[in-house]
């Protein structure tokens, strides 16, 4: 009973609680702000939810009424550049899974802000391991499965922290992009009724959209107004892609799929980036020569299947040959339900990545590569006042997140 | 002097060279030592033969044997090989979905030696492990417990118990996996355990009856596979792993345990913190999963990283599991670090990955700590266990390497790649072998 009584009482005084955005000092033995290099004894100083100034103690005073809170190292809030958090839940229940649809392979209109549950329990998880910002949306478990967003982890609506309603298209290449598993007629085999049964078709659909979408914008922008079509959110979506302004975000774990989506990016001229990529050092050429940056599969993803062949020392070997790397949490259909992108970075950081790219994988280089740089991502004046406080290497195990700071909003629950 | 009359033997028979090569001592030195049974040993000298600690100590306190083949093993950590209660390698299987009472299905009959998840969990330094069936029958099976030996086939690996019988327990599972309300299966908790009180007494009725035949083969019951397992159970020869989440469920089976007398290890255990004076009063161990999140299915709603700490501190055993593949086998001391970062003392995080482990799998004679006459089944870190940069380089099981991270066909199974997903050396075949996949991708890396 003692037990209990200790457990619940500790869970009552860690219980999540948001104080109001007002004038907050953090200082850390050591600040990584992510623009520069580290300062000792650093000062972030935060006004209505931005960042007012950073420096060292000396450079930088803490004026009178500011709130203090001190940590042994803070970083810019982690951002977790893949997830399915907000729509795939903690419960794992048919109530609370809203990350995959089956109806049809080829959806890219379907919208993350449609579905984001900003109070799911899995938004505050990652937040108290210091994740301020996730790119958020529909599992690669289709072909084309909808739109991601990106979005703080304020906790309040889909529409107050939204960043980016549409970031990102995302394609799924290989085993888990098709109808049916792989395997010999009758499990799941060449009997497939439904496409894409394999490779070969699931990149003859995306070519056919694709050219299709080409088509529909020659006729919407045709001089005859009768012989325009109606709107088509289908090809809406694809033409953002065909243009550049909303990138095909494409998981790709198989060498022959990282080439095949490569050589879509060619037909098409596409701006995509590459998820996944457990093959990629057989490919690494060829991935960095198309210069689309990477957001590599999760350093403790389970390999099997498309991902066999993944290595905790991908992200080092992407990064060795100059190819911009984010991590991310990815999606699990079981447990964990969701990944935390900070030991993912932790593992990645041991084993070939290095602390200061593996740190910046989640904060700065995550940010380039999502285009939120101007916005989050590093510590400087001016930008959103989004700070992750740890009490000492943030990678070690044994250490902890002491606080999260979204957008000026303190987050306090308890040691993660 | 008894290496010496093996020696003089083996040069009898003509064996010298190999048998030589084989009994020479191995001595480490310089390492810094966590012999687990005591406090930790700054430059130490550990001493091994025959598969067997000769010595473990401070370097002025061990003598070091003549002919010995020294490792200098300065600046790394060495420690007790890690002991695994609750594993899935090796790919093996139990029971089937005929239904939810199958203590007749064995591992034994259906693991793969060779398998690559058996070659990473040396890679994780783990030497001792449980492979276990299920859980998605109440009885799943009889579980196996295995050394992480060189292995052909699973013969090789296995652990015999003084009665000629190989060591290994039985897996029994409540709460939702094995509510398929379908086949047999229980739709309900209620259900569920009335099922497994019905199998446990027909074990005692089968016993009674054996007792009561008393040799006369006229008068015995026609054998089954199955009570004869459940037999051995209620004699205390093999323990109980039982899967459980919540709460109830893990009162569910200290209420079994009690009724029917049998010894019962908790695993995974996500709502243990709810319990743990309960579970200690019951004075059974508990093997927890540390997982990166909560939840996944609605029993796990309420997993924490504090639950080993809260049970130690009510005085519970507390052993760590990886449940590989639901946790890398690679990665299976963060769960030690993981318990120290939410509370819980680094010697009970550490015992809890040795010898907490070996207890619960009954194998603590045998391995789980550094000492005298044990087995000679330990790990070479880098550094600090519990540190995230720390890297296993070396793992030995009964005196005998079978992981050196140094080794490119061994540094593939540790941090994965191209041909890691395949079995060791794929031998004597059409197919191209794992090693030529790893010339292959080391030729390109380097």
């Amino acid at each position: 009973m003692k037990n209990i009584t200790r457990f619940l009482l500790l869970s009552l005084v860690a219980a999540p609680f948001a104080l109001r955005a007002g004038n907050i000092a953090v200082t850390g033995d050591t600040v990584y702000t992510m623009a520069g290099a580290p300062l000792k004894h650093g000062v972030v100083l935060i006004h209505d939810g931005k960042i007012e100034a950073v420096g060292s103690a000396d450079t930088v005073k803490i004026p009178a009424g500011y709130r203090v809170l001190s940590a042994a190292v803070v970083t810019p809030g982690l951002i977790d550049a893949h997830a399915t958090v907000g729509l795939s839940g903690l419960l794992n229940q048919a109530q609370d899974q809203d990350q995959s649809e089956k109806s049809a392979s080829v959806q890219p209109e379907l919208r993350a802000i449609d579905a984001y549950n900003a109070k799911d329990p899995l938004v505050a998880w990652v937040r108290s391991y210091g994740v301020t910002t996730v790119n958020t949306g529909h599992a690669p478990t289709a072909l084309m499965s909808g739109q991601t967003m990106i979005v703080k982890t304020f906790g309040r609506t889909a529409d107050e922290d939204v960043i980016n309603p549409a970031a990102m298209t995302t394609v799924t290449l290989g085993r888990n992009g098709l109808t049916v598993a792989e395997g010999p007629p009758g499990q799941g085999g060449p009997s497939a009724s439904k496409s894409p049964g394999n490779r070969s078709k699931a990149v003859a659909m995306l070519r056919a959209e694709l050219i299709k979408a080409q088509e529909y914008a020659r006729k919407r922008d045709g001089k005859d107004e009768t012989k325009r079509p109606g709107r088509d959110l289908k090809y809406e979506t694809l033409l953002r892609a065909l243009d550049g302004t909303q990138p095909l975000l494409i998981t790709a774990n198989r060498q022959q799929d990282i080439i095949s989506a490569l050589r879509l990016a060619k037909e098409f001229n596409l701006k995509i980036v590459l998820d996944g990529c457990a093959d990629a050092p057989a490919v690494l050429d060829q991935i960095k020569a198309s210069g689309f940056p990477v957001i590599v599969h999760p350093t403790m993803q389970r390999s099997y299947e498309d991902m066999e062949n993944l290595s905790v020392e991908t992200a080092g070997k992407l990064h060795a040959a100059g190819v911009p790397i984010a991590l991310q949490s990815s999606f699990e259909g079981y447990v964990p339900k969701t990944r935390v992108v900070l030991l993912e970075a932790a593992v990645a950081a041991a084993n070939g990545l290095g602390f200061d790219a593996a740190l910046a994988s989640v904060t700065s280089d995550a940010a380039k590569l999502l285009g939120i740089a101007d916005r989050t991502g590093s510590l400087a004046a001016g930008k959103d006042a989004d700070v992750a406080l740890y009490d000492g290497d943030p990678f070690e195990y044994t250490n902890h997140c002491i606080g999260t700071i979204v957008g000026g909003q303190v987050f306090a629950d308890g040691p993660h | 002097m008894r290496y010496r009359k093996l020696l003089g033997c083996a040069a009898l028979v003509g064996l010298a060279a190999g048998l030589s090569a084989q009994e020479k001592p191995q001595v480490f030195t310089g390492a810094q030592i966590i012999p687990i049974a005591g406090e930790p040993i700054a430059h130490g000298v550990f001493v091994v033969q025959g598969g067997k600690i000769v010595a473990v100590g401070a370097a002025d306190k061990v003598v070091i044997p003549a002919g010995a083949e020294l490792h200098d093993a300065t600046g790394k950590v060495l420690m007790p090989g890690l002991v695994d209660s609750h594993s899935h390698i090796g790919s093996g299987s139990g029971g089937d979905g005929s239904g939810p009472i199958q203590p007749d299905a064995r591992v034994l009959d259906s693991l793969d030696a060779r398998d690559a998840s058996i070659q990473k969990a040396r890679a994780g330094g783990i030497t001792t492990v449980n492979v276990m069936p299920g859980s998605g029958h109440l009885i799943s099976g009889q579980t196996l417990y295995l050394k992480l030996r060189e292995a052909r086939i699973v013969d090789d690996l296995l652990i015999k118990l003084p009665d000629g019988t190989n060591a290994g327990g039985l897996k029994m599972a409540n709460g939702t996996n094995s509510m398929k309300g379908a086949n047999g299966f229980p739709g309900t908790r209620a259900k569920s355990a009335a099922l497994v009180r019905e199998e446990y007494i027909k074990a005692q009725e089968y016993r009674d009856k054996i007792k009561r035949a008393n040799g006369d083969a006229e008068k015995m019951p026609p054998r089954d596979l199955g009570l004869e397992e459940i037999v051995e159970i209620l004699d205390g020869k093999r323990i109980v792993q039982n899967h459980t989440h919540r709460h109830d469920d893990i009162l569910t089976v200290l209420r079994l345990s009690k009724e029917f007398g049998f010894k019962v290890v908790l695993h995974h255990v996500s709502e243990g913190w709810k319990v743990a004076d309960e579970i200690a009063a019951a004075h059974v161990a508990c093997s927890v999963i540390m997982i990166d999140s909560p939840g996944g299915k609605l029993e796990t709603r309420d997993a924490d990283w504090r639950t080993p700490a809260i049970l130690e501190k009510a005085g519970v055993l507390v052993g760590f599991h990886t449940d590989d593949p639901i946790c890398d086998s690679r990665l299976f001391i963060r769960s030690a670090a993981l318990a120290v970062r939410a509370g819980m003392t680094r010697k009970g995080a550490l015992e809890a990955v040795t010898i907490a482990n070996a207890k619960i799998l009954g194998l603590e004679a045998r391995t789980g700590t550094l000492e005298a006459g044990k087995d000679a089944d330990f790990i070479l870190l880098s550094g600090d266990p519990l540190s995230v940069y720390t890297h296993v380089e070396q793992t030995w099981v009964e005196g005998k390497k079978v992981f050196d991270r140094s080794r490119p066909e061994d540094h593939l199974y540790a941090v994965g790649g191209a041909g890691a997903g395949d079995s060791r050396r794929a031998q004597l075949c059409c197919f191209t072998s794992a090693w030529d996949l790893i010339a292959a991708a080391n030729g390109a890396d380097q």
